[in-house]
């Protein structure tokens, strides 16, 4: 039993980590662009899917490093050509935007990439178990912790410490003035747009080695992240964090003892905390209210 | 209050409520309703295609309520359709053998719900509403999904289909002929549409539309805005939960996809592609992505990237849909320069 529990507690942390790689992302650029970004879903499948194909050129190690840049490029590229164009007009013209890119995103790596599941091959140094009674911790779950949260610890020291991150978290606040202090708000929110691509096709890296790359891999962390989001309360990263860190223990708790459940306890927190605090666990009054 | 509801009609200018303009598109569109599974063969389409598009059609008019009419985007509607069709099948298949009964409880049932979420949100605004709707949407697709017993799960609600309606001593048999069932859905369309219509024209949908030009100022004149929207939201929800009725009668089936945000973002954009602050845009848009869809899913199995090129076509060159195109060129030719 106590090892049921264990291997549950840590497939929990593990998903949590990947919602909460994806749901910061989601947060970055739903904060300063006011954007739900549909397609956030599909950058991580792309990050996964181009470390595919880096990977016999640049060995894994490599591909890990370069593939997360690249989604970022691709991110900034579409943000620059279509996203900003929408900036500023009615949020149901940014939701189908992004809704309507994930579509052409997901069909596109299916037609790139075929239609069925592909493996992403580890080091041998990762794929081993770290002893053989706990066969089902393997180097590569600690390696992908590690990843997780030095990157995560990276991104709130860069947003608390560097000028670019004081500009991103005042921006949230309040952009217009930001943007009269001389900021120019169309690179910040360009640059914002491209570091939550990364943290994305990062998630799609790591994802990739453990369940394997398929077109709409993606799809099933989308909405948790959303949930995470508005649990944790809109407007906070450290609230998203701990929203996806909560929402990913209770489902993997929840599969321990009653598995069909996994899945509603993540809308029975949704809609615990709509009634209790709407705001959310960290989110400031008055925010999108 | 009375007083701002008489500036909200002033500021239009005398005539423009309802202009001999207006009384053709009126026309025109019964017109074709009425007349198009007659001709829809003869272009190669089928008539359960012309139904498809009533449906449809009848969930965006009743989304663009909340989203044309009060300014508020809900990208959730799919679970009160979804709810209005398993509603309609669930009673057909274990309560009772009636059509009416069970378009009764599917409407209640998705309306219901959706009122009762709206409390919870009506307070939120923006992108943050969005997203709590699309997220308590998809809690109803994971709970027909995982509850097979009683949902069929990922196949879908089977063993059901639609009975015939009996008024007294006539029975009116609409489980035969998609002609004949096509002319059941226009009578409640056209009932529904008439209910909206009125409603729009009321004081009631007046300060809707106040709400949407400027919420700040409605709230000083008094109006309390969170009880519109939410009745907003929730007449919404029942237009949706009716046609999703509908549309479970059509199929004899109803599907988990129904349930699904895919379907909120389709009834979305065809309220956008159609024209979103216009009447009947909503439904030119459902015909337009029914027909497109249709076509483009018989030629290719890359589909969905047509379909999301569509959408950010729309979104990029034709944010104000086909109708509001053709609203704004009549504005821009009636200005005074």
């Amino acid at each position: 039993m106590a090892q049921v529990i264990l291997y549950n507690v840590t497939n929990g942390l593990i998903i949590g980590t990947f919602y909460v790689l994806m749901a910061l992302g989601l947060s970055l650029i739903l904060n300063l662009s006011n954007v739900i970004n549909f397609a956030h879903g599909n950058f991580l499948a792309l990050g996964g899917y181009l470390a595919f194909t880096l990977a016999p050129a640049l060995g894994y190690w490599g591909a890990l490093l370069v593939s997360p840049l690249l989604t970022a490029l691709i991110g900034i590229a579409i943000e620059r050509l279509m996203i900003r164009r929408i900036y500023g007009r009615d949020p149901v013209y940014s939701l189908l935007f992004t809704f309507g890119l994930a579509f052409v995103m997901q069909d596109a790596a299916r037609y790139i990439w075929g239609p069925n599941g592909l493996p992403l091959g580890l080091p041998d140094l990762l794929s081993q178990p770290i002893t053989p009674d706990l066969f089902f911790i393997t180097w590569y779950r600690v390696f992908m912790m590690t990843i997780v949260i030095l990157t995560v610890i990276g991104l709130f020291t860069f947003l608390r410490r560097s000028r670019v991150g004081l500009r991103i978290r005042a921006g949230t606040l309040d952009l217009e003035t930001v943007a009269i202090l001389g900021v120019n708000v169309r690179h910040l929110r360009t640059f914002n747009f491209g570091l939550g691509c990364l943290l994305a096709g990062l998630s799609g890296v790591l994802a990739a080695g453990q369940i394997g790359l398929n077109p709409n891999m993606g799809d099933d962390l989308l909405m948790p992240s959303f949930i995470a989001i508005i649990v944790g309360g809109v407007g906070s990263l450290i609230g998203t964090l701990f929203g996806g860190l909560l929402i990913g223990m209770a489902a993997a708790l929840t599969t321990v003892f009653y598995p069909a459940a996994s899945e509603a306890v993540i809308y029975a927190i949704l809609m615990a905390v709509l009634l209790l605090r709407p705001r959310g666990l960290l989110g400031e009054e008055g925010m999108f209210s | 209050m009375s007083a701002f509801f008489a500036a909200a009609r002033e500021r239009l200018p005398k005539g423009q409520d309802f202009k001999g303009r207006d009384l053709i598109v009126l026309v025109v569109i019964w017109a074709l309703l009425v007349s198009v599974p007659f001709w829809l063969p003869f272009l190669g389409g089928y008539t359960a295609l012309a139904s498809k598009v009533l449906v449809f059609g009848l969930a965006a008019m009743g989304l663009n309520i909340l989203l044309g009419f009060t300014g508020v985007l809900s990208f959730g509607h799919a679970a009160y359709f979804g709810l209005g069709a398993y509603g309609a099948g669930l009673t057909l298949r274990y309560l009772v053998h009636s059509t009416p009964l069970a378009m009764l409880a599917g409407t209640l049932f998705g309306g219901l719900a959706g009122t009762l979420f709206g409390l919870l949100i009506v307070r939120r605004r923006g992108v943050y509403f969005a997203m709590c709707t699309i997220a308590f949407g998809q809690l109803w697709y994971y709970l027909a999904y995982s509850w097979n017993d009683f949902t069929g799960g990922f196949d879908g609600l089977r063993d059901f289909h639609r009975e015939p309606i009996g008024i007294g001593r006539f029975t009116f048999d609409i489980t035969q002929g998609e002609i004949r069932f096509y002319f059941f859905l226009l009578a409640i369309f056209a009932a529904a549409v008439a209910v909206m219509g009125l409603l729009l024209r009321s004081p009631f949908g007046r300060t809707l539309v106040a709400i949407r030009e400027n919420e700040r100022r409605a709230r000083f004149l008094g109006i309390p805005v969170e009880r519109h929207i939410w009745l907003s939201f929730s007449i919404s929800c029942f237009i949706a939960a009716l046609a999703g009725t509908l549309y479970a009668l059509l199929n004899n089936f109803a599907d988990p996809l129904t349930l699904h945000y895919s379907l909120s973002g389709y009834f979305v954009v065809m309220t956008v592609t159609g024209g979103m602050r216009t009447f009947w845009g909503p439904l030119v848009g459902a015909a337009l992505f029914v027909l497109l869809q249709d076509y483009i899913s018989s030629m290719t199995v890359n589909w969905m990237f047509f379909i999301g090129v569509m959408f950010i076509l729309v979104v990029l060159f034709f944010p104000r849909g086909l109708l509001g195109m053709r609203r704004a060129a009549a504005r821009n030719a009636s200005a005074p320069k």
